[in-house]
Order: C-alpha cells, then structure tokens, then sequence
C-alpha cells in the first residue's frame, strides 16, 4: 500500500479538463478519501461536496471511473483499475464547478412529479394506521428508503436523450405517494408522472436500477406507475 | 408524440397491446414459413394456399392493423429521443409512415387472399 495512484479529476464548468493528481494509496481508502487529499494537500482550489461520509446523505455522488457512485461508501480497491482513477460531476446535471453540479433541476422534478406528501386529518384526529403486510405498503419498502443522492438520474439514458424527463428519482418518490393511503393527491400525481415525460418515457432500461447505492429499484417503481395509470382514467386535458 | 398527457399514455398503451398481438402474429407467421418452404417455394405454391382463404386473410390483416400502431408510435420515440424532433413533424412523419404500412400491407393481403 504504499505506491501512489494516479488520479484523473475533472477542473472547470462544463467547459474543462481533467487534471491528473498523485495520491497516496492508503489501507481502506475511499474515493472521497482521495478527493479530499487533493483539496487539502495539493489544490485547496478543487471543488466537491460531501457532508456525512458514512452513506446518509446522499451529496458526495460523483462519476467515479465513468460510473455514478457515492465516494464515500466506494472504496478504492473496488474501482482504481492498475492504480488510476477518473473523477468527475454527475451526468445530466449542470457543473457548477470541477466536481460539484447543480441538482435544482433534480429536486424542481421532484415537485413536479407532486413528490410532497398531502394528508387529510388534522393533530386533532386519531393516528392512520398503515397495516405493514398490506400491498400498498409494502410494493414501497425499498422505495421510501431514497435519499436522493442523483446516482440514478446521472445514469439515466432517457433524461440524456429527453431532458423533460421526470427521472427515475421523482418517479420513484411518486410511486410511494401513490402507495401511501393517507395521502389525498393521488389522482393529480397520477396526471403529474403520466406521459413523454413522465413515466411513459422508461425504456426499462434499468441503469438506475443497477446503479442505486441503495439497491432500489426505480424501474419497478415506473413499472407500477404504468401499470397503474393503464387502469386510471386521466383528464384529457392539454 | 404530442397531445395532452392522457393521449400520451394511450398511445404507450396502444403500443404494448399491439406489441403482444405482434408477439402472436409473428410466432404464427415463422411457423407458416418453416412450413411452407419444406419442399421448395413458389408463387403459385403460396397463392394456392392463400387465395380465398378467408383465414389467412383475416389472421394477415390483423398482422397489418399491429403492425401499423406499433411501429409508427415507438418511431416517434426515436425520433423525438434520437433525432431531438419535437411537435407536428414528429406527428406528420409517424402518421404517414403508418399509412404507408397501413395501405402497403392490406394491399399485399387483398392481392394474395381475393381471387
């Protein structure tokens, strides 16, 4: 442990370079170990974004050798091929710089897709009660547990081909609310995620799903929308 | 495509039903080859076996009608993902591609099936 790696991580805005690095390699060294060697010891210029280190938080995602990860649950071993590595932001996303990108369109999808929960009972009535072995609850087990980390939408190919698209995120924050029996939208959400850009645009290519950190899987989550929306009747509206 | 959200997620609909129809149609269809070309293949071979059958002409015409959903709504995909075509040209295009399916195969189903 004691050679060096040579680390590729990416300097600019959308218009850059890659700049290459020499990194100590340590025992149980992440990737975000590595990235925050280099903005302490060598460029304290180097832009990135991180808060929990322990795979909370969801802001340390970024393309690790052409492949969105968090760095900080990725360790090193798994993923330098002979000693190098290739930093970058996230796919999809506008770089605010080197490595940080700009998710406000990430979130803004989300309340497109009405991903804030809406109830019907105020403090004063008694506590909903959401039976654990029901359907409903549990075609959302995984589903609720996102954190919103983007890895799924920095992978999506249909969001890179048709930039309306809602992304695997917001249709999978839907797909809980639509599961959600306390929740009094559900047939405005159901409108919100249908059509071109919403639900109707997944090719089931399941990239988000292979990618999730979490291993949730978000195509299943569209799958159910489909499923769902063939069954309802939208407004015809514009 | 364009339209409102609803005629969006109809026609996604209308693709995968047609797609399953299309799934039957072709599986009938590779069967009717493999057994047809056992001992050469002809025109007259065909048409002896076609022409006023009103079975083949209703299970072809059914292949047609999939056929011309299916294909025209999953190349607007294309073109709208690929392309970057967005509006009437997406829908103009698809539309009369459809056509040409549409007209192009029950003519080739009129000229084997009616005597």
């Amino acid at each position: 442990m004691t050679s060096n790696l040579k680390v590729k991580v990416w300097r600019g805005r959308e218009e850059g370079d890659f700049a290459t690095y020499e990194v100590p390699r340590l025992e149980s060294q992440t990737v975000l170990d590595v990235v925050t060697y280099i903005q302490r010891r060598v460029d304290p210029s180097l832009s990135y974004r991180y808060a929990c280190r322990v795979g909370m938080c969801g802001s340390c995602a970024m393309t690790v050798n052409g492949v969105a990860r968090w760095t900080c649950r990725t360790h090193v071993s798994k993923v330098a091929k002979d000693g190098r590595l290739e930093i970058a932001p996230l796919s999809n996303l506008p770089v605010v710089k080197d490595l940080v990108t700009d998710m406000s369109e990430f979130f803004d999808k989300w309340a497109r897709a009405l991903g804030r929960f809406k109830g019907g009972t105020s403090r004063k009535d008694d506590f909903a009660r959401v039976k654990p072995e029901s359907l409903e609850r549990r075609a959302v087990d995984a589903g609720i547990e996102c954190i919103g980390c983007g890895a799924c939408y920095a992978s999506c190919d249909v969001v890179s081909w048709r930039p309306e698209y809602l992304g695997p995120a917001a249709l999978n924050r839907a797909w809980t609310l639509v599961n959600d029996v306390r929740d009094t939208q559900r047939q405005e959400r159901l409108g919100a995620v249908a059509g071109d850009a919403g639900c109707h645009a997944c090719h089931t290519l399941a990239t988000c799903t292979e990618r999730c950190p979490k291993q949730l899987a978000p195509t299943a989550g569209i799958a159910g929308l489909k499923r769902l929306l063939a069954r309802t009747k939208l407004e015809a509206e514009a | 495509m364009n339209g409102s959200v609803a005629t969006q997620a109809r026609l996604w609909l209308w693709q995968r039903v047609s797609a399953m129809v299309l799934g039957v149609c072709v599986l009938v269809h590779l069967a009717v080859i493999i057994h047809a070309v056992r001992g050469g293949l002809s025109a007259a071979e065909i048409l002896a076996r076609t022409q006023g059958s009103w079975a083949f002409g209703a299970f072809y015409t059914v292949f047609v009608l999939a056929a011309a959903v299916h294909a025209p709504i999953g190349l607007a995909r294309i073109a709208e993902e690929w392309l970057g075509w967005r509006g009437l040209k997406v829908t103009v295009a698809t539309h009369l591609f459809g056509l040409l399916l549409l007209v192009t195969g029950l003519r080739a189903v009129y000229g084997v099936v009616v005597p």
